[in-house]
């Protein structure tokens, strides 16, 4: 029997969902580390009892803690992910909180990458007891430069997310820099190449689109099904790059003009390369960050970004001003693939149904930072 | 020399009291020692650039250090604080 398991990870705590195997009944479990801020909450797919929960508080630093018990009991990782101490005389950058971990390829089993904010990326092969630093990121100019100051992010910091791992080869890396653009290596992270092309920039300010600073990936998804495809949802509009292809093409174009193509989070089909789901949210004037017009939805393209259908049904028709974050929305892996987000007011929604019809499965969590899913 | 340490509620998840006991002849030697006691809670209060974190503060004699340089002298009260905050 097929159940699945949503990770919640919220401001103000975590929540583990446990579906029967209809996806009808759910049982709740949390909150965990209430008054945490959890930014992200992991259940390892490869032996599926690992979980990492990325943690801070109002007054504390961060940390991760980890459970080798589904959620059971936790302990805080020996060394959580830090930057390298400055020379004596120089300013350092100090880790606010852990935003994004990945389990890395299945074949490396215990092995997680995790990114910050300030924006770092780290390693754990002990399954998430100590973390080391990519001194080729962390500690490069050029991309110290490309990441900017605490202005050149997201209000409340700049995030390096979206660390994807290519599932035909452990060596070959994906992530994202909020901002600064998209990056690529093929040799386990020792080197790094850019991956911007075709990415638009806010118009009328005069930026440089060729570098890599001025560009602000929200979520990069690959699709399992295909690897060499990768869906990408940016401040400046929705992509698709397919590989070797080094370009981007943005099919968030072929949206409503009405709605537009601006938002923080997209999820791919498990199977079918072609289609995946967006959170459309507002984007204009002072980026007021709502759904379009107080009205939420999914769009689903099902041709790769030719063409994209509304999917609202069962949601608020008006009024209703929440939206989506980049880790708040994904989906399982059941024949009718079912869908889950989570919102900036504390609900989580689902669809059974691919996005035909939707659900609210629970009202007054705290804001809702991250949702995964994972059949077991 | 063994002095006494008034650890605030964000904390006590590692002591499982409101007072510990730690010993250093600087204010950073203290914080080690607590450390080994209580494994993880120094990261929590001080940064890997040896900064105390922005919502902490520790209060030696009434004090707010304000460098982990700071000498300990036998009898000093030292106080871990959450700085209050929010609204």
């Amino acid at each position: 029997m097929t159940t699945t398991v949503l990770q919640v990870a919220t401001r103000k705590g975590a929540w583990i969902f446990r579906a029967d195997a209809n996806r009808r009944e759910w049982t709740v479990d949390g909150p965990h580390f209430l008054g945490h801020i959890i930014s992200h909450l992991v259940l390892d797919p490869r032996d599926k009892t690992t979980l990492l929960a990325a943690a801070k508080t109002g007054h504390l630093g961060p940390t991760i803690f980890r459970s080798v018990d589904e959620g059971c009991t936790w302990k805080e990782a020996a060394q959580p992910p830090a930057f390298t101490k400055a020379p004596e005389g120089e300013t350092g950058r100090a880790v606010d909180h852990t935003f994004w971990l990945t389990p890395a390829h299945s074949n490396e089993p215990g092995v997680w990458y995790a990114g910050t904010s300030p924006q770092g990326l780290f390693r754990s092969d002990d399954g998430g007891v100590t973390w080391s630093g990519f001194s080729s990121v962390n500690d490069d100019p050029q991309f110290r430069e490309w990441m900017g100051s605490e202005k050149d992010g997201t209000p409340d910091g700049p995030k390096l997310h979206s660390i994807t791992v290519d599932p035909r080869n452990p060596d070959h890396l994906y992530f994202g820099m909020s901002g600064g653009g998209v990056h690529e290596s093929i040799d386990r992270g020792k080197t790094w190449r850019v991956l911007i092309n075709g990415m638009e920039v806010p118009e009328g300010f005069g930026f440089d689109v060729t570098q890599p600073g001025f560009h602000d990936p929200h979520c990069l998804r690959m699709c399992p099904s295909n690897p060499n495809r990768i869906y990408q949802q940016n401040h400046s509009g929705i992509y698709r790059i397919d590989r070797p292809s080094d370009t981007w093409v943005r099919i968030g174009k072929n949206m409503p003009p009405e709605v537009g193509d601006i938002g923080f989070t997209m999820t791919v089909h498990p199977c079918d390369d072609n289609t995946a789901w967006v959170f459309p949210m507002d984007g204009t004037q002072v980026w007021p960050r709502t759904s379009p017009d107080g009205k939420p939805a999914v769009y689903v393209t099902r041709n790769g970004g030719e063409a994209w259908q509304r999917q609202d049904a069962g949601m608020p028709t008006e009024q209703a001003w929440w939206t989506v974050k980049r880790q708040a929305m994904c989906c399982d892996t059941h024949d009718s693939v079912g869908l889950y987000f989570g919102t900036t007011s504390g609900e989580l929604w689902m669809s059974r149904d691919e996005g035909k019809n939707w659900e609210c499965m629970a009202r007054h969590l705290p804001e809702i930072y991250a949702v995964e899913a994972l059949n077991l | 020399m063994t002095l006494k340490v008034l650890i605030p509620s964000a904390l006590r998840s590692y002591t499982e009291s409101s007072q510990a006991e730690a010993s250093g002849a600087t204010l950073d030697e203290l914080l080690m020692d607590l450390d080994r006691q209580y494994p993880g809670i120094r990261f929590r209060m001080i940064d890997e650039q040896q900064k105390v974190r922005r919502h902490i503060r520790v209060f030696v004699n009434g004090v707010s250090a304000e460098v982990l340089s700071q000498a300990m002298h036998a009898d000093d009260d030292v106080v871990i604080v959450q700085a209050l905050s929010g609204g």
